[in-house]
């Protein structure tokens, strides 16, 4: 700690690291070298392989068979709520059996069209009812209304769930500090950093290919930000609104619900806005264990390599994307700004007008549809489908342009990615751990130091290590580019008002995508393998990094700025020596957020075929097998978390250089 | 307007010292650090600043012993950091104290139950706050009905009550109003009218006016002198403007790195402050609004008198007349009987601030 404490203040010290890295890569190197006399040092011996897979398998059986009554209840209960969403929304109320069942029809689509144009015209006026209705009028259009539906009612039945858990998980970690710390925040960390598929194994296991499980591991993955947002917001809370509710005499219940979350309502919405897009990401991925829905349409069309269907439920979860996000933005906004004062008035029909006339028009559109087919189901007549129109845009690209398109991908693949893959999965294990582990000690001191050496040998000595590699090799080079775009983009953004205008729209609609989405467009062009799924790893990466940069250059004080241009600095000088030095922590950490998001998404393509730890839990995910799943998902995570608390201790030690 | 004055605090033409007192501070500390209630409790309450540094505490209240009487404003004036704040968070519990006893009513208040505590704040003290600390998603009228609704109070009766009270802060017509469409000066009305919502009679007001402009400040304390001439509540009011601490108190306390370093009138600190901080305060202000007859008055000497003047008049109240008159005033009691005199020379020293030998008490 003293060492590293005075490094930051004195010259000697800097070089004496330099020395050291010097050293340690040489060793590395001298390790390198010598594989063939020490090979237990560059790849991990079979035989000493610790077989936690196995352990981890056995102990999931264990709980599969003993406490099947628990799971069974668990389903059985889950079912009903969601069972009602589903054929309300989706799929008809059947009631009785055989020849005299007779069903209550769901809710028609003509009505569920109204209420989205009138919800976007409650939370944010004409624009908004117009975007949010189109999204849903567009879904109903292009023949996918059944899947969209599908698709929501999980939602619908998830968030909620998720927002009350989260809601107490937080308010117990906020009164609780040693609970915050001992549990709360690592297992929020870990919740995040493992990957989405490695959840579904286990709910797979425990609760059988079906929308409860879907929606359990969309509950489990969504989470987190409603905790975190619970935690933030009641911190947040003006200390003078606790302290008065503390005069008032309120008891410790009412100073909670009555004072303390109200107050913080504006940060809970952030939450519940997260918390929705989480969920409708999750709930498209875990169509792979039974969700169903439009998930489950565009997983059908990539196995059958049908791009046109594909990117036609692709570009319906856009819309539903959209939609859900800016509605529940433009409510978080509401609800930020505050409240203003109204007549009040007795009756309930004028004091929620927007509500009361959307019920009314459901229950007469839905009656109407008893009548009249056209309002029960969308017409086909009225349906079209772009399917052919995409099929014949990508058959014409690859005529023309096949020659090019190949000679670029076959370049990639041989100068740059087979090299690099080469390079990462011979890279000794004993090096790695023991390099990691310098320099966290180095940007933090020895727990850091530690905490990365044994997440790093984990993925060793569970002989993952060459599919670990292979990951870091994917997701390095794609987070690298990410950023090589993404920094200059935000630069760009950060020096024109004009520009930015242009790009924040785009990315906050990339940010919302499903990262199933970014894959479809990609494929089509590229085919499956490593350069597919690195583009789409870039798209869907680039957005931290030109989101934070651009803030951070933003965010330096203009006092600053003014002091570097009274004492004489050209624009240039100024953007050099003053602003981008003080935005490096920010720009630091949208490069983190960065290779956090691209880790997500390399492993999401291992349905294109990746060789990595995605693929790894891909096929354990096929087979069942949660042992082997389970642990490549914490093989993701530890790297997750091991770049995570690199950077985040580097960004700590630039902050406080810069006070 | 039901009520007009609080029945139970009838004292206003008993003189301060004579009333009873309502709360007191003995030997209150407050220190932040491991273990600084151990700390001060082995020394049996009492340690130097020293001793406090050298432990590695920080004392943000040391040893403060004072005593606020029914129906005053005591205000306790400090600048930032001075331990103001800290003081008066002892004093209601919101920060318990590390050593000594808070009393109100002679019962101590750090013995009393929870149970207890949260009956005494809903009943008996109020309590303003520099940035109003209004609940932002309710309206004027439901902020202002909350500590009643709080309590268990039925809508009618919470709402009537509420209704009383803004009509007293001037408020009426701002009922459905949300507090972020309210400016600062009408938030903290909401915020006094709040605090009054339950007819405390404690009032804390934490620097209410602090974050107000001067002009909408002014009209604040002027307000406030209004309402406290119509409720006498017994007030503790915290400041770091020594010129609203004048304006506003009956008696004023004076902290300094967590102690209180003198107590008295506005008068008696501009006439005999404690100790050089004290008198650096007191340099600005304008003595004559400050300064009565009693501490500028003589024996008289035989000389013929211009007017009259009871001894508690300001110099600032007669200062024209007697400079005009030229000739000396009789200071005179109750009874109409003559106990000195202020000459004209002692008036104009006083107001060109010339300092002489004999004049003042």
């Amino acid at each position: 700690m003293t060492v590293t404490a005075s490094a930051s203040e004195t010259r000697p010290p800097v070089q004496r690291w330099l020395a050291v890295w010097a050293i340690a890569l040489a060793a590395v190197l001298l390790v390198f070298l010598l594989q063939d006399s020490i090979p237990w040092a560059v790849n991990y011996p079979a035989g000493a392989i610790i077989p936690v897979a196995d352990w981890v398998g056995a102990l999931m059986v264990w709980i599969k068979s003993n406490l099947s009554w628990l799971t069974r209840s668990i389903t059985a209960v889950l079912g009903v709520p969601l069972d009602f969403a589903l054929n309300l929304l989706a799929k008809n109320f059947r009631i009785g059996h055989g020849a005299e069942a007779f069903t209550l029809p769901r809710l028609s689509w003509v009505g569920v069209c109204a209420v989205a144009f009138l919800a976007g015209h409650a939370a944010g006026g004409r624009k908004l009812s117009l975007l949010v209705g189109g999204c849903f009028v567009y879904i109903a259009l292009f023949g996918q209304w059944t899947s969209a539906m599908l698709t929501l009612a999980l939602i619908s039945i998830a968030v909620p769930f998720c927002i009350v858990t989260g809601l107490f998980a937080g308010i117990w970690a906020w009164r609780k500090p040693w609970a915050e710390r001992l549990i709360v925040s690592p297992a929020l960390d870990l919740m995040q950093t493992i990957p989405t598929f490695a959840y579904l194994i286990p709910m797979l296991l425990l609760f059988g290919n079906s929308p409860v499980s879907a929606m359990i591991a969309t509950a489990i993955f969504a989470t987190p930000p409603m905790v975190r947002a619970t935690m933030l917001g009641l911190s947040r809370v003006p200390l003078e609104i606790g302290e008065f509710s503390d005069m008032a005499g309120c008891t410790a219940r009412q100073k909670l619900w009555r004072v303390l979350l109200p107050s913080a309502r504006p940060a809970l919405m952030v939450g519940v806005n997260q918390v929705i897009m989480l969920a409708l990401n999750m709930v498209i991925i875990a169509s792979m264990i039974g969700a169903g829905g439009l998930g489950y349409d565009v997983l059908l069309a990539l196995r059958a390599l049908k791009v046109g269907e594909a990117m036609e439920a692709g570009l319906a979860i856009v819309a539903l994307a959209i939609a859900l996000d800016r509605l529940s933005q433009a409510i978080a906004h509401k609800q930020a700004k505050g409240h203003v004062h109204q007549a009040v008035s007795p009756s309930l029909w004028r004091r929620y007008p927007t509500l009361t006339l959307a019920i009314a028009i459901l229950a007469a559109t839905t009656l109407l549809g008893l009548f009249v087919p056209a309002f029960a189901s969308v017409p086909k007549a009225i349906t079209f489908t772009t399917a052919p129109l995409w099929k014949a845009a990508v058959n014409w690209v690859t005529v023309n342009f096949f020659d090019f398109i190949e000679a670029f991908r076959v370049a990639l693949i041989l100068n740059v990615l087979n090299p690099l893959r080469a390079f990462c999965e011979g890279f000794p294990w004993l090096g790695a751990v023991f390099l990691l582990g310098l320099a966290g000690y180095q940007l933090s001191g020895l727990r850091l130091a530690a905490l990365v050496a044994v997440l790093t040998a984990f993925c060793a000595i569970t002989g993952l290590w060459e599919k670990t590699m292979a990951t870091v090799y994917l997701c390095g080079i794609s987070a690298f580019i990410a950023c090589l775009i993404g920094i200059p983009i935000g630069l760009m953004a950060a020096r024109s008002d004009r520009f930015e205008k242009i790009v924040t729209p785009i990315i906050d609609t990339l940010q919302v995508l499903p990262s199933f989405c970014f894959i479809i467009p990609v494929v089509m062009l590229f085919r499956v393998g490593d350069v597919t799924a690195m583009i789409a790893t870039i798209a869907f990466a680039v957005v931290p990094a030109i989101r934070y940069t651009n803030h951070g250059i933003r965010q330096v004080p203009p006092a600053l700025i003014e002091a570097g241009k009274v004492s004489g600095c050209t624009p240039r000088q100024t953007f050099f020596r003053v602003q981008l030095p003080l935005a490096l922590p920010e720009i630091m950490l949208g490069v983190n957020q960065t290779i956090l998001m691209a880790l997500a998404m390399v492993i999401i393509c291992a349905m294109v075929g990746t060789r990595d730890l995605g693929q790894e839990v891909f096929i354990a995910l096929s087979k069942a097998d949660p042992g082997r799943g389970i642990v490549a998902g914490l093989a993701i995570a530890f790297i997750g978390i091991v770049a995570d608390r690199l950077f985040g201790a580097w960004t700590a030690k630039a902050r406080a250089r810069l006070g | 307007m039901t009520e007009v004055t609080d029945p139970g605090s009838g004292a206003a033409g008993v003189p301060v010292d004579a009333r009873p007192v309502k709360l007191a501070c003995r030997n209150v500390w407050k220190l932040f650090g491991a273990n600084a209630a151990n700390f001060i409790r082995e020394r049996d309450g009492r340690a130097s600043m020293a001793d406090v540094a050298a432990a590695g505490l920080v004392g943000a209240v040391r040893a403060v012993d004072l005593e606020i009487r029914q129906g005053e404003i005591f205000i306790i004036m400090g600048l930032s950091g001075s331990g103001k704040s800290t003081l008066v968070r002892c004093m209601s519990r919101l920060v318990e104290p590390s050593h000594g006893k808070v009393e109100f009513e002679g019962k101590d208040l750090l013995k009393i139950s929870d149970a207890a505590l949260i009956e005494l704040r809903r009943h008996r003290m109020g309590m303003v706050f520099q940035n109003f600390a209004l609940l932002p998603h309710l309206n004027v009228l439901d902020n202002i009905a909350f500590p009643l609704s709080i309590q268990g109070q039925d809508r009618a009766t919470r709402e009537a009550r509420a209704r009383e009270v803004i009509d007293l802060v001037g408020l009426r017509g701002r009922e459905h109003f949300y507090p972020r469409e309210l400016s600062g000066g009408q938030q903290q009305r909401v915020g006094i009218a709040r605090s009054l919502a339950t007819k405390p009679e404690i009032w804390f007001l934490d620097e209410p006016f602090s974050a107000l402009d001067p002009l909408i400040r002014r009209e604040m304390q002027d307000e406030l002198m209004r309402l406290q001439t119509m409720l006498h509540k017994t007030i503790v009011f915290i400041t770091h403007d020594f010129d609203e601490a004048i304006r506003l108190a009956d008696r004023i306390a004076i902290m300094k790195d967590g102690a209180v370093i003198q107590i008295g009138s506005p008068e008696e600190l501009v006439v005999n402050p404690a100790t050089d901080y004290v008198a650096e305060f007191t340099r600005d202000v304008d003595r004559a609004k400050v300064i009565s007859a009693r501490s500028l008055m003589r024996a008289c000497d035989g000389a013929e008198h211009g007017g009259t003047v009871t001894p508690e008049a300001k110099i600032a109240s007669f200062s024209a007349g007697i400079v005009s008159a030229g000739k000396p005033f009789a200071v005179v009691n109750d009874t109409g009987k003559p106990i000195g005199e202020v000459t004209p020379q002692a008036v104009i020293d006083l107001l060109a601030g010339i300092e002489r030998a004999g004049a003042g008490a």
